[in-house]
């Protein structure tokens, strides 16, 4: 239903159009879930804004972004007004500071309905309770009336998921939308997501750089890095046999229940080249330890591994091998 | 609400500065039904005298009563005030919006005019405006409210574009709404403190340049009273009467620090982060 395809994101510099973003392509159909993983500055949150069509200032996407045939990337700001909040929807990474401090969360919930879906006000009050209830806000009629600073983070997120799904988008994009709560609270937030994925068949894209988060509940994989692609595939399989160094390299770093005091978290040694340096070898291999001399002359090409998993990577088989 | 009033009655100078300028709405209300005499009842019999019983702050070289005079006066620092600022208002917030909601050439353009606008100082521009207009009451207040207008462009452009940068504004985009629809809903209600602030401390510089060109014969013009004209008649007897140049100058001087002081109380009250630790 989402086709993203060839999605590059650029920077319109002075001297040099900056690459932030290059050729990322995925698809994902309703009532699927998609994470993209990666470190800062890798990409992820560029790609969540370009299918929102709310790219900042000077950058630019070209490619194609196709909602269930409705060609995103050529609507005019007006036509995509009319496609956010009601076809695409958005959470954000900080619910203490994404709802306005001076409308009630009543008022904010209702708005997205009066606007695409031509709800009377009335109506539109009588929806916004539903919802709110839904997301699991307790005594929701009388919380419509209450301003967001009266209620706690996790409830915040409850109400900016209530805001999304109120037109039943056909894409949820969720941007970090755990980070900034406490471990319990992200848990609920997270079975809240899951249920809400089953229950409407929207389709979800969750970003996050925590594997954590994304493992659990995902379909499908996206492993961005250096703004580009690097692992492709079902969640399950990446997280079982990743086929790429770097993804191996994550999972390794993740901090597992149960480890000895002295052992030391496994990090990855240096730092993810520069936005916009332009790469002539694979963009991993300054901190690979699988490096060779074919790595260095040109960028590697997608390997399929597995049905629908592929990474970019010529070395994929033996990472998988050594893969435990 | 409540913590608003809460916080305002702990902030000294907001009080000190409501105080005053209560009293100078007070004073001109007042005036409207009663003077103790009439402000353009002519006595040269008893002209230049004292502070008296009869007169408390005594009579001009008219003999005109100057307490009379001064309550009536403030009408016109007030209505002078009220209206300069509210077209400043108008315009200026109008425009600084603008060029924050669609930033670009709109953008430029403006700033650029109000850059131009504000390069004068305001007194040679309303100097040269009544120069154009004519000197009278409604041209003064043209005036000081064009000068206003590019003060409030300003303010509310460089406060709306924070506003903008906000993550509430980002999702209020992810729910479609238009860009102009986002600027009045979210962006100008956040950020409606800094303007009102403005809007006071404003007040205060519009009642000074009105007397400044009263004095100067270009405001308000006679019979009608103002403390600007009060001053510049006072000019040629202020060995002989000084209380005809004090007590002009002390309404001018207390009435705009009491706005100043409510403007920079309201900064205080109505911006958490600058609240003091109680």
């Amino acid at each position: 239903m989402l086709q993203v395809k060839n999605l590059n994101i650029t920077l319109a510099g002075a001297t040099r159009d900056i690459s932030i973003v290059k050729d990322v392509s995925f698809e994902l159909d309703a009532g699927r879930s998609l994470g993209v993983v990666g470190e800062s500055g890798s990409g992820k949150s560029m790609t969540a804004l370009a299918v929102m069509g709310l790219l900042p200032g000077a950058i630019r996407a070209s490619g194609s972004i196709n909602l269930a045939g409705q060609e995103l990337l050529s609507l005019s700001e007006q036509e995509m007004c009319s496609v956010r909040g009601n076809k695409v929807a958005m959470i954000f990474q900080e619910p203490m500071t994404s709802l306005n401090p001076v409308q009630t969360i009543g008022r904010q919930v209702a708005e997205p309905l009066t606007l695409h879906k031509g709800m009377t006000r009335a109506a539109a009050r009588q929806e916004a309770i539903r919802l709110l209830d839904r997301v699991g806000i307790p005594d929701a009629a009388r919380r419509l009336d209450v301003y967001p600073h009266q209620l706690s983070g996790g409830q915040r997120q409850r109400v900016m998921i209530a805001i999304a799904l109120s037109c039943s988008p056909k894409v949820l994009v969720a941007d970090e939308p755990t980070t900034a709560l406490d471990v319990t609270v992200q848990r609920q937030i997270l079975d809240l997501l899951r249920e809400l994925v089953s229950e409407t068949r929207m389709a979800l894209i969750i970003i996050s750089h925590d594997l954590g988060v994304i493992g659990e509940m995902v379909d499908e994989m996206l492993v961005m890095y250096g703004g580009n692609v690097v692992e492709r595939g079902q969640a399950d399989k990446i997280f079982s046999q990743p086929a790429h160094p770097y993804t191996s390299r994550l999972l390794e770093a993740i901090p597992r229940f149960g480890m000895s005091r002295s052992e030391r978290l496994k990090t990855i040694p240096g730092t993810m080249p520069e936005i916009g340096s332009e790469m002539k070898s694979c963009i991993f291999a300054g901190r690979c330890d699988l490096v060779c001399a074919e790595c260095l002359q040109a960028p590697p090409p997608f390997v399929s591994v597995d049905d629908a998993h592929v990474a970019a990577c010529i070395k994929a088989g033996r990472v998988m091998e050594t893969a435990q | 609400m409540s913590t608003f009033l809460k916080n305002a009655r702990m902030h000294r100078s907001l009080m000190i500065g409501g105080v005053l300028t209560l009293l100078l709405l007070s004073v001109a209300v007042l005036s409207l039904f009663w003077t103790p005499w009439s402000p353009t009842a002519i006595d040269i019999a008893n002209k230049l005298k004292g502070p008296s019983a009869k007169h408390w702050l005594g009579t001009d070289h008219l003999g005109r009563d100057v307490l009379s005079m001064l309550m009536s006066g403030s009408q016109i620092s007030i209505i002078v005030g009220f209206l300069a600022v509210s077209v400043g208002l108008l315009v200026g917030v109008a425009l600084g919006a603008l060029a924050s909601t669609y930033r670009g050439w709109v953008e430029e353009l403006i700033m650029r005019m109000s850059d131009f606008s504000i390069a004068f100082p305001i007194i040679i521009t309303a100097v040269l405006l009544t120069a154009i207009l004519g000197p009278g009451t409604v041209n003064s207040i043209l005036a000081i409210g064009i000068f206003n207008i590019p003060i409030f462009a300003r303010i509310t452009r460089g406060a709306a574009n924070a506003a903008w940068a906000r993550e509430y504004v980002m999702a209020a985009q992810t729910c479609g709404k238009g860009r102009l629809r986002i600027t009045i809903e979210h962006v100008l209600p956040n950020i409606s403190g800094a303007l009102i602030v403005q809007a006071t401390i404003l007040f205060a510089v519009a009642i000074l340049a009105e007397a400044a060109l009263s004095f100067l014969g270009l405001g308000t013009q006679p019979p009608e009273p103002s403390w600007g004209k009060m001053l510049n008649n006072a000019q040629t007897f202020v060995g002989l009467a000084p209380h005809l140049a004090i007590f002009p100058g002390l309404a001018i001087a207390l009435s705009v620090l009491g706005l100043n002081l409510i403007g920079d109380g309201l900064r205080d009250v109505l911006d958490p982060k600058l609240a003091r630790a109680r």
